[in-house]
């Protein structure tokens, strides 16, 4: 009985404190850490603005699966493997500047779709449990991106720059200088606002695919992919082919996601070849949940509101644990616990509300079919 | 014929026989590169002892129709929990080992109910939940490492550091007490664990057991069909939480095992990845997300010990490089995406 009041007889204001629950318990958080941190506001809004324009893309990349009813897509970090593959060989052949990384989106695009492709298929193949699958086939394809790029490049694929080889002749570096496509996209046109650097072009590319997802929404694909998400027998007997439209959401997901972390590594300049895309997934993930979306229901917003807030608490954690307890270390600490408790709270809490929300449509319809059954069978009996 | 091979294939499962045959064919090249094959068996046994339990401790939830406990970690902390607490009242031999597993108890029946009751909340998103709570829990236990009041010098950080050290030694404490115990030494390099092999018999037994208990049917019952459960009168829930809380328990006492075998109580960030092997070797061994067997857990967890060991050894003879971490990466983390995608083709 409990239970049941949560969803249904609560006023409005309790029912925002729980929808929104990780945003605010997000803001209270910041609030209290930013004094504690010590740190300059201009600072602040400065790095806040970098990890504005380099997160922004890949975040949003998670939107479109979120409208297909498959949840968050932990698969997009084959997408950000794509990127990096493309990123490997621009480097090897020494094309810089916007060109260099133009070069690198197209070589991996078809990438790109190809993993898509697998990925979707794969996780139509879970239905019901496409997060926790999403999530291990990232760890698989980590695995095979490990054969390629350590053992595979240098001797099946060519590459002749010694620079990004290990000295054994084959594999590639763990860290690549992507000195070439340094800020390629950032720096192309930039405003200086004050102390703020504004990179202008990113900031379009970001707002252009804000456009997309908002026009894209209302295609006649985008419809499909809404109602797909909505419910999957309904969208069939509608004449839509579930299978293919959750696949190709899913690659446009990873496509975009492939992008996404083109932009992010051009904004940090170096590459962690084996560890730059491995929490591209939680990170992000992370941060659109911040931002109050759900495993449902995922907008542009919140998308803005997640980087902004999930982002200071990083800025300034480590600050605050020093002030805290005179550990950095253990501010360290925090923010992984917050990223990925955030995930746990976030996907917990959905799960709950939808099982009560079940529950009480069957207890409706229960209500409903006495009832329909007491008004019948009196009329029936005379 | 050749629907009899399809059909078996259908039935083992494609990835099983493949893995399979890798390791057939690993044991057949290590002789050719020079490797001693009493010596690789012997630590594919050694090794066996140490994981076996993990794998063990996953069976009661899978049971229970909780699915994979990709939570694992939370019992890995109730494990090192008992450790450090034992080695702080410095407690050494069997009494020290059956100290800390105590403990280690204690906390995995705490966590372990309230992970259940959690779990009862969310029923049917128990896996990526519980991948996030273990992960979750494993970051707040780095914070509680380093602020927990641990005081002994064997532990805590030199030169006046405060907080654990990521690697704990327990020797001088209960260092291979298990594996030394009845240790049958055969030549200079082979000494076969008795100790270990005994203690995971032993657990095998009292898990066995409790399954032909009246508990022990009622959460089998839960697992395969929970409305009929509930229409017999059995209270789902409480069977649930109670084989979560064994599953916690379990893992707490296997990775109290992996450490005395090991010598090294591993903090911090190194138990995040843990349930991932323990699952793949559970799978290995051909369960699955629904349905999981004592059978499966000594196969398995034999299987994925056997290409853990013999993958570096052979593969680094023979191409002179370590790839044997990223073919295990693929091998495990295959399984697992294998066999969640595999259930639902079965139900559909």
């Amino acid at each position: 009985m409990k239970q049941q009041n949560l969803t249904k007889t609560l006023n409005p204001a309790v029912q925002f404190l729980i929808n929104y629950a990780v945003p605010i318990i997000f803001s209270i958080l910041v609030a209290i850490a930013i004094p504690l941190s010590g740190l300059p506001g201009d600072y602040l809004v400065r790095e806040i603005m970098t990890r504005l324009t380099r997160n922004s893309f890949i975040i949003l990349s998670l939107l479109i699966p979120v409208m297909a009813g498959m949840g968050m897509n932990f698969s997009i970090v084959l997408g950000a493997m794509a990127g990096e593959i493309g990123l490997i060989f621009i480097t090897d052949w020494q094309i810089v500047g916007i060109s260099g990384m133009l070069l690198a989106m197209l070589i991996s695009t078809p990438l790109a779709i190809l993993l898509g492709y697998f990925g979707g298929i794969v996780l139509n193949r879970a239905k019901g449990r496409e997060m926790v699958t999403g999530f291990m086939l990232a760890f698989l394809m980590n695995g095979i991106y490990q054969l390629v790029v350590l053992y595979g490049m240098g001797n099946i694929i060519p590459i002749s720059n010694s620079d990004i080889l290990l000295p054994r002749e084959y594999g590639i570096r763990n860290a690549i200088d992507l000195v070439g496509v340094r800020g390629a996209l950032d720096k192309l046109i930039s405003l200086k606002v004050g102390g703020l650097l504004i990179p202008v072009v990113t900031l379009l590319v970001i707002a252009a695919l804000c456009m997309f997802i908002i026009w894209f929404k209302k295609t006649m694909l985008g419809q499909e992919i809404r109602s797909v998400g909505q419910d999957n027998n309904v969208a069939k007997i509608s004449g839509i082919n579930v299978g293919n439209t959750r696949v190709l959401s899913i690659i446009i997901s990873t496509v975009l996601a492939c992008y996404g972390q083109i932009i992010f590594l051009q904004n940090i300049g170096t590459m962690n070849t084996y560890n730059s895309h491995e929490q591209v997934g939680v990170f992000a993930i992370a941060a659109l949940l911040v931002g109050g979306a759900s495993v449902k229901k995922a907008t542009v917003p919140n998308v803005f509101v997640g980087v902004i807030l999930f982002h200071t608490m990083f800025i300034v954690s480590p600050r605050a644990g020093k002030a805290l307890i005179g550990q950095a270390q253990l501010g360290e600490y925090f923010r992984v616990f917050v990223s990925y408790g955030v995930i746990a709270f976030s996907l917990a809490l959905y799960a709950w509300r939808a099982r009560v929300e079940k529950e009480n449509d069957r207890r409706k319809a229960m209500v409903l079919k006495r009832e329909i059954l007491q008004s019948t069978n009196p009329a029936g009996g005379e | 014929m050749k629907g009899k091979i399809n059909n078996i294939i259908e039935n083992v499962g494609l990835p099983r026989i493949i893995i399979f045959f890798f390791l057939v064919l690993l044991f057949a090249l290590a002789p050719i590169v020079g490797i001693s094959l009493s010596i690789s068996i012997n630590d594919v046994i050694v090794r066996f002892g140490m994981n076996g339990i993990l794998v063990l401790s996953l069976v009661p939830m899978v049971k229970s129709g909780c699915g994979l406990n990709f939570g694992l970690q939370l019992g890995i902390i109730a494990g090192l929990l008992g450790a450090v607490i034992s080695i702080e009242m410095e407690a050494t031999g069997f009494a020290g080992f059956f100290m800390a597993i105590g403990i280690a108890i204690f906390f995995a029946v705490i966590l372990g109910f309230l992970y259940g009751a959690l779990l009862n909340k969310i029923k049917g998103d128990e896996m990526v939940v519980a991948t996030y709570i273990g992960f979750s829990s494993v970051s707040f236990m780095c914070i509680m490492w380093l602020i927990l009041p641990f005081k002994s010098p064997n532990m805590i950080w030199p030169y006046g550091g405060t907080g654990l050290r990521t690697t704990i030694s327990n020797q001088g404490y209960w260092f291979h007490i298990l594996t030394d115990f009845l240790q049958i030494k055969i030549g200079n390099h082979i000494a076969f664990p008795t100790g270990t092999i005994l203690f995971f018999i032993f657990l095998v037994f009292l898990v066995w057991a409790f399954f032909r208990t009246k508990t022990g049917t009622a959460i089998v019952a839960v697992g395969s069909n929970p409305e009929y459960a509930k229409s017999c009168g059995v209270n789902v829930d409480k069977m649930r939480i109670i084989s979560v809380i064994l599953s916690t328990t379990i893992a707490a006492i296997g990775i109290i095992v992996y450490e005395e075998s090991f010598g090294f109580i591993q903090l911090y960030m190194a138990p995040l990845y843990m349930a991932f092997p323990a699952i793949a070797a559970l799978l290995l061994g051909g369960a699955s997300v629904g349905k999981a067997s004592i059978k499966n857990v000594i196969i398995g967890a034999f299987l994925f010990q056997g290409i853990l060991t013999m993958t570096p050894s052979v593969i680094n003879n023979i191409i002179m490089s370590d790839m044997s971490e990223s073919i295990r990466i693929v091998l495990s983390n295959g399984m697992i995406v294998y066999a969640l995608t595999r259930t639902m083709r079965e139900r559909s």
